[in-house]
């Protein structure tokens, strides 16, 4: 009993210390001190513009990755190629690649004295959208993989021999099997293109009011010693990502109970 | 439909699942393929509906080859040892899958989803979902989900394999039943010799990816090709040469002619029957079975000396 209590404190104080408290401050600071500050520098036209740019590589990182997510977890668990192996271990090489890493690569490549130099994407949305996807890709994979091991292929010979095309059996069996992971490795990559810095650092420029995106504004706006500005952006970015998750939270057990 | 394979061999790696397999399943009958785990049995459902494709050999489904068709195109109706229900559709959908593929008008799809829910005696079930419902319940579903179509041939592996015994008992002579009344040719995997010679009209007997026998159950009980039929369907005792069915062997308490002196070890009461496992002078185990009437009037106790004569015994060349 005592133990379980410990272990219990011990949970509770850890998160506290690492999660909750951070994230605690930031909140209070930006709407107990500077709220008008903060809520100027939200309505900034710099500031708005690097949300702007943000959403727009959520809104095409995102449903690429989803795509080749489950592509890819498909070809991982259900494929008989050679290379299945290497395919799988290479999907998590954004997951061990520091992000700063990734950008240098992105520059080596598309640079100005890089091997496709005739490629337009370093200091542009292009750049920010490849870099994001680029360190986004393996969150979809990796949640559908383990659910497509889990159901195994039994349920698609059935759909198979009841007459089902191979497309119709994705529609209707394989992809209703798999949509939670699906859900959760979306939500996960959302979180994450919502977040990087380092990638975007490297390529987009951080122009303001161009290739600027909401995480780099924080950066900005700190380095310009403007408190209230990094506060007030970091807390719509940690409840864009709150959200998010709560939304999924909300869904998820009406339809897991039926 | 009737069915025919010839010569179909199927390799996974350097292992022969099917070695030159030959059947024919006539029209309208209940054909059950019966062996060991690994002797072929699965893999040749599955190449008659079309999961595995043989490396050689062909198979034809009403007199149409169908060898290199897909599953989708076949026609066949297959029932999966776990179920295989789609678990995020109720029971009703997953009856309905097969004609909302094909596209089948509602009423017509309404109309036979309930009378397959009420073949399989699932009425009131619909808006289960798989993981509300039982074992037997679930493989019924299956069943249900599988004939809506119309199947050529029903295909069935396994389908009571994970299911309890009285379960099984029950949905044994269930299947017997439904397949009287709709007569579509089936084929059912088995590695249960009593429930193979229950429920088939003809049993084919593998092993090693080999045919070692196909003919009824009557005959295959009495009339066994080899000494692998003789032994995997029912009791053996082997004597010398001869192997005897422990039914065929009588126990007396005096030495004759024709008898062998043996040692009782254990008295086994099934109900009706009753099991007695000997130990022959030389070191051989027995097994004699007796009605409950015989074995009382032997008055049998453990370490008793008995005779053993052997009433009918068969020899292979």
């Amino acid at each position: 009993m005592a133990a379980r209590l410990g272990l219990r404190l011990v949970a509770l104080f850890y998160l506290a210390a690492i999660l909750v408290a951070p994230l605690g401050l930031v909140c209070y600071r930006t709407c107990a001190h500077d709220a008008g500050a903060a809520w100027a520098a939200l309505h900034a036209h710099a500031t708005v513009h690097a949300f702007r740019v943000t959403l727009v590589a959520v809104a095409i990182a995102v449903p690429v990755n989803a795509v080749f997510g489950v592509v890819c977890a498909l070809a991982i668990v259900r494929g008989r190629f050679p290379g299945r192996g290497f395919l799988n271990a290479f999907v998590d090489l954004p997951l061990a690649l520091s992000p700063v890493v990734v950008g240098a690569a992105l520059l080596l490549l598309y640079g100005r004295n890089g091997w496709l130099p005739g490629v337009h994407v370093l200091f542009s949305l292009r750049g920010i959208v490849l870099a994001t996807t680029f360190v986004s890709l393996p969150f979809v994979a990796r949640e559908v993989v383990p659910t497509l091991r889990e159901i195994g292929d039994e349920q698609e010979q059935a759909a198979h021999t009841l007459g089902a095309s191979g497309w119709q059996t994705f529609w209707r069996v394989t992809l209703p099997s798999i949509r939670w992971a699906v859900v959760y490795g979306v939500v996960l990559t959302t979180a994450r293109c919502l977040g990087e810095y380092g990638a975007v650092a490297v390529v987009s420029g951080n122009i303001e009011g161009r290739t600027q995106t909401a995480t780099l504004a924080v950066q900005d706006a700190y380095e310009n010693l403007d408190r209230a500005g990094a506060y007030a952006i970091s807390l719509a970015l940690a409840l864009g990502a709150v959200l998010v998750l709560v939304a999924m939270s909300l869904v998820r057990p009406r339809e897991a109970r039926s | 439909m009737s069915i025919a394979i010839r010569d179909v061999t199927k390799r996974f790696g350097s292992f022969a699942a099917l070695d030159g397999v030959s059947v024919d399943v006539a029209t309208g009958s209940l054909t059950a393929l019966l062996g060991p785990s690994g002797s072929g049995k699965s893999t040749l459902l599955r190449v008659i509906a079309g999961l595995e494709m043989p490396d050689s050999g062909s198979v034809a489904i009403a007199d149409e080859d169908v060898t290199r068709r897909s599953p989708q195109d076949r026609g066949v109706g297959f029932v999966f040892q776990h179920y295989a229900a789609f678990k995020h559709m109720t029971v009703w959908e997953n009856v309905a899958f097969g004609l909302k593929i094909r596209h089948r008008p509602r009423v017509e799809v309404r109309a036979r989803v309930a009378e397959l829910l009420a073949l399989v005696q699932l009425e009131g079930l619909e808006r289960r979902y798989p993981a509300q419902l039982s074992g037997g319940q679930r493989q019924r579903m299956g069943l249900a989900r599988a004939l809506a179509v119309d199947p050529h041939v029903l295909l069935l592996d396994e389908p009571f394999g994970a299911l309890d015994a009285r379960v099984r008992t029950e949905l044994r002579a269930w299947l017997r039943r439904l397949h009287d009344e709709t007569r579509t040719t089936t084929v059912i995997v088995t590695h249960d010799q009593e429930e193979a010679m229950e429920v088939a009209d003809e049993v084919v007997v593998m092993n090693r990816g080999r045919i070692e026998q196909a003919a009824g159950p009557r005959d295959l009980y009495e009339r066994p090709a080899n000494e692998f039929v003789m032994s995997f369907v029912g009791q053996v005792n082997r004597i010398g040469d001869a192997f005897v069915r422990p039914h065929d062997l009588e126990l007396v308490l005096d030495a004759g002619a024709s008898t062998r002196e043996a040692m009782v070890q254990r008295i086994v009461h099934l109900g009706f029957e009753v099991q007695v496992e000997l130990v022959r002078d030389d070191g051989a185990p027995l097994s004699v079975r007796l009605t409950r009437d015989e074995e009382e009037r032997l008055e049998l106790v453990r370490g008793d000396i008995v005779h053993v004569r052997p009433i009918r015994a068969t020899t292979f060349s």
